[in-house]
């Protein structure tokens, strides 16, 4: 590759605390107590918002004010601190419902974040209606969690595992997408935004082909939701699944929306307290929606964390925090681009804030040791996306990911960070 | 930390030009070592003369600590005999894995430029991927690559 020749040169660095707008991302980088720290003698500069986010201080302070003052088993009790307990637990609940847009509470589902929402929907709803011979249909841009759950579904039934080929930017090929769905198809499972290579995915476009032919669509929006207005009923999906800690929440803790009509024909996939009416040795009937899928104590202070994280992300609002992410990608892309031998993994025209990239020469995982010592946190390899890495025939990427409370001097950081790991190696 | 601790002179110049790099055809033992955590692949390739390493070599991709640690794992080996090999394992590992390691320095030779690795717990399997593959291929290796994850 010629970097050299085609590569952009470098503006000149943006001013240390931009603001965009009328954002003011010092004040909001004060909102989030872990940033202001040193790793190995430098100020930290997190840019692995795409493995995991940070929290504000108001996330953590619902948490601890919840166990604090209000922790008590919920739905069980007639005591005061059980009802405290119900009502923050289901007022959660109501919250993730109005920032998705769903009808209904009772399409709410909590669960352990993106991946048990997948399982939960390859075991419930998939397995028991999956014949020999029926398709299931992802992308070659998945993350591993919307990968293995079919395939087990697909060791269970018989049924086979298709997927759409991506382009060399990165892009979920549609023309083939077409081809490939057809009677056989007994589900459409798409990741929304691709977490290794930022792609943003026309899910529009797909979730209408799927319509017409009366095929079922789940979307992984774990990438998506934090980072961008998601609307469920616009899309008119019938499963969307995100994590809470992607999106400044707590780590255990996701959502699995589903169309009632669906949920309501799907059997429970766990079983015990919580999600049953009443039990008897000869017959158990199961709870309403959506607790018929929330079997045991729930997470509790997950859900009351996660409504936090969501008052935090509308107080900044979704389009906001979409346009600042924007520039975020669009200066470290043309900051990275001028580095000569570093090429950019996926370059899709609508991306996240992610940028996924190797350099000349150099691991990978080398990058990503050197980039700590100067206290830049990157992720390094396959990102959970191993068949992505096989297609561009490389065993792994750097990535960058940013958040709205990153900087572009963070980003000045890492590429400075970039040119010592040059030197270091030789 | 000091990353110079890591990517000392010696690692830096194995890694830009590993000695020992390439296939052995025909090997008496080989084997294929593979960290899927970072993507490194290693191949180790023996010559025996009877108890004694005749030649060794390697090939594949990985990070500088991998690639540097089986260059000089194949300058290291060479001449030695199998026992001598898993008792410069054993020294290898300690070095790698013990804070307190007492390096025997004048043994290990260039191997020691590796120490500074045990500062860096993520990277110790990249160094010790090379160790694990070229036992496999001595204990007969088995047909399934060996796994550092
Ligand atoms: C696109 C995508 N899907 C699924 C997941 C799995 O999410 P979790 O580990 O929170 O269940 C991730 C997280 O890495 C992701 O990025």
């Amino acid at each position: 590759m010629n970097a050299q020749s085609t590569a952009p040169t470098r503006t000149a660095t943006r001013a240390a605390t931009a603001s965009v707008g009328d954002f003011d991302v010092t004040a909001v980088r004060r909102d989030f107590p872990i940033l202001a720290q040193q790793i190995h003698g430098k100020p930290l500069a997190y840019l692995d918002n795409a493995a995991s986010s940070q929290r504000p201080q108001s996330v953590i302070d619902a948490i601890s004010h919840y166990y604090e003052h209000d922790h008590a088993n919920v739905h069980r009790g007639v005591h005061t601190l059980s009802q405290r307990a119900t009502d923050a637990y289901e007022g959660a609940r109501d919250v993730v419902r109005r920032f998705i847009h769903a009808k209904d509470t009772k399409e709410i589902i909590f669960v352990r974040g993106t991946t048990e929402a997948i399982n939960l929907v390859a075991q419930s709803f998939a397995r028991p209606q999956l014949q020999p011979g029926d398709e299931i249909l992802i992308s070659g841009l998945e993350h591993h969690a919307n990968i293995v759950p079919w395939q087990l579904v697909c060791e269970q039934t018989g049924a086979v595992l298709k997927v759409i080929p991506i382009s060399n930017a990165g892009e979920v090929d549609f023309a083939a997408f077409e081809t490939l769905i057809g009677p056989r198809t007994k589900l459409l499972a798409l990741a929304h935004v691709s977490n290794a290579l930022g792609t943003v995915v026309p899910i529009e476009k797909f979730i209408a082909v799927a319509r017409r032919l009366s095929v079922p669509v789940l979307i992984d929006g774990a990438q998506a939701v934090p980072h961008a207005k998601v609307d469920v009923q616009a899309l008119d999906c019938d499963f969307y699944c995100f994590s809470s800690h992607k999106m400044l929440g707590p780590t255990g803790m996701g959502v699995l929306y589903g169309k009632q009509s669906l949920l309501e024909r799907m059997p429970p996939w766990q079983g015990g307290g919580d999600m049953i009416l009443t039990v008897s040795f000869t017959k158990t009937t199961y709870n309403q929606l959506p607790w018929k899928f929330e079997a045991g104590t729930p997470h509790i202070s997950g859900a009351i964390g996660l409504a936090a994280a969501i008052r935090y992300l509308e107080r900044i609002g979704m389009e906001r925090i979409a346009r600042i992410e924007h520039e975020l990608l669009e200066y470290a892309t043309h900051q990275l681009s001028a580095l000569p031998g570093l090429r950019i993994i996926g370059t899709a025209p609508h991306k996240a804030a992610v940028v996924s990239f190797v350099l000349d020469g150099i691991h990978p995982h080398d990058i990503g040791t050197i980039l700590d010592t100067e206290g830049v946190a990157i992720r390094t390899g396959h990102h959970c996306a191993m068949p992505v890495m096989e297609f561009y025939r490389i065993p792994a990427t750097a990535r960058a990911s940013m958040s709205f409370y990153n900087t572009f001097e963070e980003i000045d950081r890492l590429v400075a960070a970039l040119e010592h790991t040059r030197q270091v190696l030789g | 930390m000091d990353l110079k601790d890591l990517y000392r002179d010696v690692i830096v110049d194995h890694n830009r030009n590993p000695r020992n790099f390439g296939a052995l055809h025909p090997a008496d033992a080989q084997a294929d070592g593979h960290n899927p955590l970072c993507g490194d692949r290693l191949t180790v390739y023996v010559k025996l003369d009877g108890d004694r390493i005749a030649d060794a070599k390697f090939d594949g991709a990985g990070c500088a600590i991998s690639v540097a640690s089986a260059s000089l794992l194949t300058e290291a080996i060479k001449g030695k005999s199998r026992t001598a090999v898993k008792e410069l394992f054993n020294q290898v590992h300690a070095l790698l894995t013990q804070q307190d390691a007492q390096a025997d320095t004048a043994r290990l030779g260039k191997l020691a430029a590796l120490s500074g690795v045990r500062e860096f717990p993520a990277r110790v399997k990249c160094a010790s991927l090379c160790w694990h593959t070229l036992n496999a291929a001595l204990d007969n290796a088995p047909a399934a690559p060996v796994s550092t994850e």
